[in-house]
């Protein structure tokens, strides 16, 4: 059972909101006490995954939360875009494809840092993703 | 102009400290500004500092690497210099490398590598 102790919902419209987007992450990282590494890990995902919702679907927004199981705090990531869905997920995950000016390590590259990973994409509906990093055992 | 990451000439070598956290702009602002700054001081070698980083993604890193490789088409030599372990683990764990980039573990060690010792 995970309880959200807090949520801030963020717009992702401009390329501004990037570096907005990720100082929310590293902030609530480092106040939930997450290490150097899980903090760096979280917050670049963020950064990567922010940057695809802009250069992929032209905006959208984030809800980022500080969550908790009880025994341990963590940060989650919700990214939502109705741009026009991954085409093809299974070589978006392997990486190294990149269809952008991106270097196409952004999305295989959050799931290799998160400890959890979700992505549901729909062709002309949009791409929602869902990482989650933890404090250390 | 507040933003922008300042550039220093210490011998001929530019000294590029970044100290702020780069926006997408800014860090395509200071590749500018490092490749006019080596055209005008004929400096050979480049240090960028990235110490104050406790974040690089993936396009920060491949504006950092780009500019080592622009310097080299230019004819100085790049070192990246301070990398924390946490940007290094991460960097490594997303799969990414910075094949042509040479680094070193601070200012001192760069300025060694260029040649540039500075006597204690």
């Amino acid at each position: 059972m995970i309880d959200v102790v807090a949520q801030y919902r963020l717009e992702i419209q401009i390329e501004d909101d990037i570096v907005i987007v990720r100082r929310k992450a590293r902030q609530l990282a480092q106040a939930r006490k997450l290490d150097p590494f899980a903090t760096a890990a979280i917050t670049t995902a963020v950064s990567e995954l922010t940057r695809n919702v802009l250069v992929h679907a032209g905006g959208g927004s984030v809800v980022l939360e500080e969550i908790s199981d009880g025994e341990r705090y963590g940060v989650r990531a919700t990214f939502e875009d109705h741009g026009p869905g991954i085409a093809n997920l299974e070589l978006a995950l392997a990486g190294g494809h990149s269809t952008s000016k991106t270097m196409g390590l952004g999305l295989s590259g959050s799931k290799r840092l998160a400890d959890r990973f979700e992505v549901k994409t729909e062709k002309g509906v949009g791409t929602t993703v869902r990482i989650e990093k933890w404090q250390g055992l | 102009m507040i933003g922008t990451v300042p550039i220093l000439k210490i011998g001929r070598t530019l000294l590029v400290s970044i100290q702020i956290e780069l926006s997408d702009a800014v860090a395509e602002g200071m590749q500018n500004d490092v490749l006019a700054a080596l055209e005008r001081t004929n400096a050979k070698g480049i240090v960028v500092d990235i110490s104050g980083f406790d974040t690089v993604d993936t396009y920060v890193a491949r504006i950092l690497a780009e500019t080592a490789k622009m310097a080299k088409l230019m004819g100085a030599r790049s070192v990246l210099v301070g990398m924390r372990p946490e940007v290094a683990a991460t960097l490594v764990r997303m799969g990414y490398t910075m094949d042509d980039v040479q680094f070193a573990l601070n200012l001192d060690e760069g300025l060694a590598l260029l040649g540039h010792v500075i006597p204690r």
